[in-house]
């Protein structure tokens, strides 16, 4: 069982403060890329933690079953952590003194860099898991290039997460597979879900000038580099499946540069109400 | 100023090793392997401390015990620092901590069995190769069940034991 901190404890809070005051500066070499081009692809890959994780949370307590309400929540728990670590590196990077938090709650919907496949409504566990399986086959993917990163810290992060997302994507493929090749109704809704999904995968694999530079400087993949690999698993899975893939669509574009849908507003109006009523609240 | 009373790290070590994970209190912050490096910076001691998932809300809590039990032993200037490389794995769990975990009724994880998101382990599963065998922690028996890849907390999945009927935690490898 959780212990709950003892807040009784004497300044429990102020040696916390004191320990990370003196937390040492880690001496990393420069990475030969613009801080801008960084700190936009990091926003990319935290926000995409980010948002998925609030959605993912959203079943918490709502979940068909109650190991699927502890999956969710587990995964959710995930991604919030490697946002975390994503966001707080952006911070460090862009120098301005924005930790993690202030990143995450005080930016509107402009600044948010995720894909808009990861703002789509929960809708059904059907589409939930769907929308679960494509980002998590990009995902892995994703992670497994940036442990090659040139610069040490995401290297780090992503070695950490991709074991992590290797779990979401064993068990999201897993029940695709499942309820695809299930009954008549859970196939039908597998089968929508794929449908209404799809085609917000495509902006995963676009490269902008973000991207070529990151790239150039060997801090992260193409993303279009990526879209081998994610094409064969999703394929694999989907065949197993029986489900019948939607092939060439027209693909919506525009969260990686903050052209977002109407779903994100409502997400931040929710995420980031208490700390903006209550600016610097804590507890 | 601790100057020559200044404890040796093998005793600082002792000392973390009385220090109870907050999740699964049966073992230590030494046995879960999440402890990386103990040493005195001239009179500062530091402790280098890894966390086991990104987003396992025990770490704060973890961070807080060992500054807690180290100044209760009179350690003066503390400082912990984290480090995320090389990943913290589940191989770092001690001999002794996994059978702590078994005895506690939460099956100790298995060498090699970690998912790699590209559905081998099913694979195997679905060609009858797989040598995954997680043991009933209470009545041994190998005809076990995974009902769930999560459990009670991040690092735990859920299983059941077809022969003894109980449900039990896994501590899955990653």
């Amino acid at each position: 069982m959780t212990s709950l901190p003892d807040m009784t404890t004497p300044n429990v809070a102020g040696l916390a403060r004191d320990a990370a005051a003196h937390a040492r500066p880690v001496d990393v070499p420069t990475p030969d890329a613009g801080q801008e081009a960084v700190f936009e692809f990091l926003l990319r890959i935290g926000d995409n933690a980010l948002i998925l994780g609030h959605r993912v949370s959203e079943w918490c307590g709502h979940s068909p079953v109650l190991e699927e309400d502890i999956a969710l929540a587990n995964q959710a728990l995930d991604l919030i952590g490697q946002c975390q670590l994503w966001l707080g590196l952006a911070g460090e990077i862009e120098g301005k003194g924005r930790s993690a938090d202030n990143l995450a709650y005080l930016r509107d919907a402009w600044d948010f860099r995720n894909a808009l496949l990861v703002e789509r409504p929960n809708g059904d566990f059907g589409q939930t898991l769907m929308r679960q399986f494509l980002f998590d086959a990009f995902h892995i993917e994703q992670l497994r290039a940036l442990k090659a990163s040139a610069d040490p810290r995401v290297a780090e992060i992503a070695a950490k997460a991709e074991k992590e997302a290797a779990y979401h994507l064993e068990r999201s493929a897993d029940l695709v597979i499942r309820l695809g090749d299930g009954t008549e109704e859970s196939r039908a809704r597998m089968q929508a879900a794929l449908d209404l999904l799809f085609p917000y995968t495509g902006e995963l694999f676009l490269d902008d000038a973000t991207d070529e530079a990151v790239a150039e400087a060997g801090i992260a993949p193409l993303p279009s580099s990526l879209k081998p690999a994610w094409e064969q698993t999703v394929a694999a899975v989907l065949d197993e499946a029986t489900l019948i893939h939607p092939g060439e669509v027209y693909q919506h574009k525009g969260g990686k540069r903050g052209v977002h849908s109407e779903y994100l507003g409502f997400i931040l109006a929710e995420m980031q109400f208490l700390q903006r009523a209550y600016p610097g609240a804590t507890w | 100023m601790q100057g020559a009373t200044q404890p040796d790290v093998a005793e600082v070590w002792r000392w973390l090793s009385e220090v109870p994970d907050p999740e699964i209190p049966v073992i230590s912050l030494t046995d879960l392997g999440i402890i990386r490096d103990v040493e005195w910076q001239g009179d500062t001691l530091v402790v280098t401390v890894t966390p086991t998932y990104s987003g396992c809300p025990a770490t704060t809590i973890i961070n807080l015990d060992i500054e807690k039990a180290l100044r209760d032993r009179g350690i003066e200037k503390l400082r912990l620092e984290r480090r995320l490389s090389p990943p913290w794995t589940t191989d770092w769990l001690t001999e002794e901590g996994r059978e702590k975990l078994r005895a506690y009724g939460i099956a100790p994880p298995v060498d090699g069995t970690a998912a790699d998101g590209r559905l081998i382990g099913r694979a195997a599963r679905l060609a009858g190769t797989s040598n995954l065998v997680i043991a009933c922690p209470r009545c041994g028996s190998t005809q076990t069940q995974k009902v769930s890849q999560f459990g009670s907390t991040p690092c735990k999945a859920s299983y059941r034991c077809k022969d003894c009927l109980e449900p039990f935690d896994y501590f899955k490898c990653i």
